[in-house]
């Protein structure tokens, strides 16, 4: 699933600066289920900002508001009329709901909240762990399920590197907490799975344009369009 | 900062500092370890330029690197311009490599973002892009004069360079591109070269823009030439090389002669009626002569052009 | 601050525990403030951050959440998952400009009478140190306010028995702050 964060309240605070009538506009799907972006956090963030600009003698209006999915414009419609009335638009989507906000009510100012940050699976309830890059082109059929181009810090083709210690990266999270080293666990699963002759094989180098590199991607299923 | 008050003291600044008309012309690497080529082209430049552009990667295709082949040229006595994409490189590597380059005697250096990836010979590379041309500029800006690296770490000696940019001023929004080289003055651009000019009023109504906001005054602005081989190159250009804007009249005028000899002496005659124009146009301090694969043309466009001898400032 | 300052204080208590040593504090005629608005709830686990955040947007002085003691939740664990919340608002608040020491988790049984009546004398002499909450408005109700957040998840009120803490005589009309900002 797609996961957010919300931003910092004093991010926030400047992306809404000078507007008097805040519409802080939740997401029902993705941000809704990883606790950061869905009508409960809308309503909690429209009650501190109406907190904080009565604190600071300011006369704001905050409402807020939930799309079931931003990113599909059939759900906004049933917003539009509190978009309209907002002098900004604070979208607590990922950054594809956001940006359909954006899209579909240009040009009214539609800004983030959150900041999206991954394709994560859930571990436990609460936690997440990114899992895919979106690359394009999957290699997990002979990495024995395990994605080297986002568990793997470097993206390695041909892991471990040198500094796989005990099963874990010489890097660490952000909260130095030791991540697991992806090769080693592709080399364990291989094993497990009497595959590991395909550890033994130079993996070429990836095609990277079919990710971002080779510039925004689009996906058409010509066998479903409308007729 | 140089003890004679120069930013990096190399010909081309002293040249535009002094108030001449500068004339840069451009080298690509070659697609091989073969150092005679850059040595060849240096040879034919010599005395003709004040500092020539040594391409990066150029259109995203494997060459020599700029930084070898600009210390090649200088051994060579003409001085390089250093061309530094933003594709190729991290933040780390730029800064590696700017420093290396000093050491080894460049003090030109051209920041740009590169032709993506796609348009060369290794389109599934993973384009860099960790810092954009303007950050670039800035990164390498706070080196000189700030002696810090990005990260804000302090060095003992600055690399002297004098920092060039890249504009194109007939790309979309038109509007917006004076602007945009505004913002590369801000972040300390010291002079800039446009993309090859063939439509001459609309760079003259690009400049008038840039006048209005006062950049010219702000920056050391060399317009860009491209002699036309034939109307081949001309079409070409036209069609598949993309932020150039090549006017319908110019193909006319190159498919009105001959191929050959008589189409070479033509698209000479053109560049240099083109450098004439783009003289007077204010706010213009030299021309960027861009022969792309032809570079034995540039002495005799130059001189033609009545801009021999090429200035010497002490 | 003014002496006379008289916070409005609104508790969110386990119906299975500290609203019933409120209850026991009553019956034994011990003394507590009448600071003291309480709002029913089954579990504290039923609590929610926009239930503490509504009550103090409407401008309640303090707010707490009285819960089982931890390992007596007769949910298991809904009193640690309001302790939870309630340090999640602790939080939030420094950033909209209130202290966080204007919402706490207290843990009781219902046999410890005393124990509610201390929690919220202490309590109450923490929010009189503080002072007014600066978003307190006129005619708004906080204790309305909070009831119309949590109205989903509170039981109904029932006086307790005996109560030494009276219904404040001029109760606002009960209406919760409408979502617009600052009123005049």
């Amino acid at each position: 699933m797609i996961t957010a964060e919300r931003k910092p309240f004093d991010e926030i605070l400047e992306l809404v600066d000078g507007h008097n009538k805040i519409l802080v506009a939740g997401c029902d799907t993705c941000v809704a289920i990883c606790l950061t972006g869905g009508e409960k956090e809308a309503e909690i963030l429209a009650s501190e900002l109406r907190m904080k600009a009565q604190a600071d003698g300011r006369e704001v209006e905050v409402e807020h508001t939930a799309a079931i999915r931003q990113c599909e414009w059939e759900y906004l419609d049933m917003i539009a009329a509190k978009v309209d009335e907002a002098d900004v638009v604070l979208s607590m989507a990922c950054g594809i709901g956001i940006q359909s906000m954006a899209e579909k009510f240009a040009p009214k100012l539609v800004v983030p909240a959150v900041n999206t940050n991954m394709l994560g699976m859930p571990q436990e309830h609460a936690v997440w762990l990114e899992r895919c890059g979106a690359c394009g082109e999957c290699v997990i059929g002979e990495t024995a399920g395990i994605c080297p181009v986002v568990r793997c810090s470097k993206s390695l083709m041909n892991g471990p590197c040198g500094g796989s210690h005990d099963g874990k990266c010489e890097v660490t999270t952000p909260e130095k907490e030791d991540i697991d080293c992806a090769w080693h666990l592709i080399w364990e699963r291989l094993k497990a799975q009497g595959r590991e002759e395909l550890m033994h094989k130079i993996r070429p180098p990836k095609d990277w344009s079919k990710s971002s590199s080779g510039g925004p991607r689009k996906m058409v299923k010509e066998e479903a369009k409308p007729v | 900062m140089t003890d004679d008050g120069y930013k990096a003291g190399s010909n081309l600044e002293k040249v535009l500092a002094a108030g001449k008309f500068a004339v840069t012309g451009e080298c690509g690497p070659p697609k091989s370890a073969d150092g005679s080529v850059i040595e060849k082209k240096a040879q034919m430049l010599k005395g003709y330029v004040d500092a020539v552009n040594i391409t990066d990667n150029q259109t995203a295709v494997v060459r020599v690197s700029s930084m070898a082949s600009g210390v090649q040229v200088q051994q060579n006595g003409v001085e390089a311009i250093m061309q530094m994409t933003c594709r190729d490189r991290n933040r780390l590597a730029m800064q590696a490599d700017i420093l290396g380059a000093s050491v080894l005697g460049i003090k030109n250096v051209l920041c740009l973002t590169g032709d993506h990836m796609s348009f060369g010979n290794h389109p599934e590379a993973k384009g860099v892009h960790d810092l954009d041309a303007i950050n670039l500029i800035k990164m390498y800006k706070d080196m000189r004069d700030e002696k810090k690296f990005q990260c804000g770490e302090e060095m003992p000696v600055a690399p002297a360079l004098y920092i060039g940019c890249a504009e194109n001023p007939f790309a979309d929004p038109f509007e917006f591109r004076a602007l945009r080289l505004q913002k590369k003055i801000a972040a300390g651009a010291d002079f800039m070269q446009t993309q090859c000019i063939f439509n001459v009023p609309k760079f003259k109504e690009w400049m008038k823009e840039v006048r209005a906001l006062g950049l010219h005054q702000e920056i050391k602005i060399l317009a860009g030439i491209t002699p036309l081989k034939g109307v081949g190159a001309a079409k070409y250009m036209k069609n598949f090389v993309p932020g150039i804007d090549v006017p319908q009249e110019i193909v006319d005028r190159m498919a009105s002669v001959e191929k050959g000899p008589p189409a070479q002496a033509e698209g000479k005659k053109l560049a240099v009626e083109m450098i004439k124009e783009l003289a007077e146009v204010e706010g213009v301090a030299g021309v960027h002569i861009m022969a792309v694969e032809w570079e034995e043309a540039v002495p005799e466009i130059v001189e033609t052009a009545g801009l021999l001898p090429r200035p010497a400032v002490a | 601050m003014a002496d006379d300052f008289e916070p409005e204080i609104i508790v969110f208590a386990c119906h299975y525990c500290a609203y019933a040593a409120a209850d026991l504090a009553g019956s034994m005629r011990l003394q507590y403030p009448s600071t003291i608005r309480m709002i029913k709830l089954p579990c504290t686990g039923k609590l929610e951050v926009i239930h503490l955040l509504r009550a103090l947007e409407a401008g309640a002085d303090g707010v707490y959440a009285a819960g089982c003691l931890e390992g007596e939740c007769h949910y298991l664990k809904g009193n640690l998952w309001a302790r939870k919340r309630v340090e999640h608002v602790k939080r939030l608040l420094p950033e909209v400009g209130l202290e966080p020491e204007r919402v706490e988790m207290y843990n009781m049984s219902s046999a410890q009478g005393p124990e509610f009546a201390r929690v919220a004398t202490e309590f109450t002499e923490r929010i009189k140190a503080l002072g007014p909450n600066p978003l307190r408005r006129h005619g708004v109700s906080p204790h309305a306010a909070a009831r119309e957040a949590a109205r989903d998840v509170a039981l109904p009120d029932e006086a307790p028995a005996g109560a030494a803490a009276p219904a404040p005589a001029a109760e606002a009309p009960a209406q919760a702050p409408t979502e617009k900002g600052p009123a005049a």
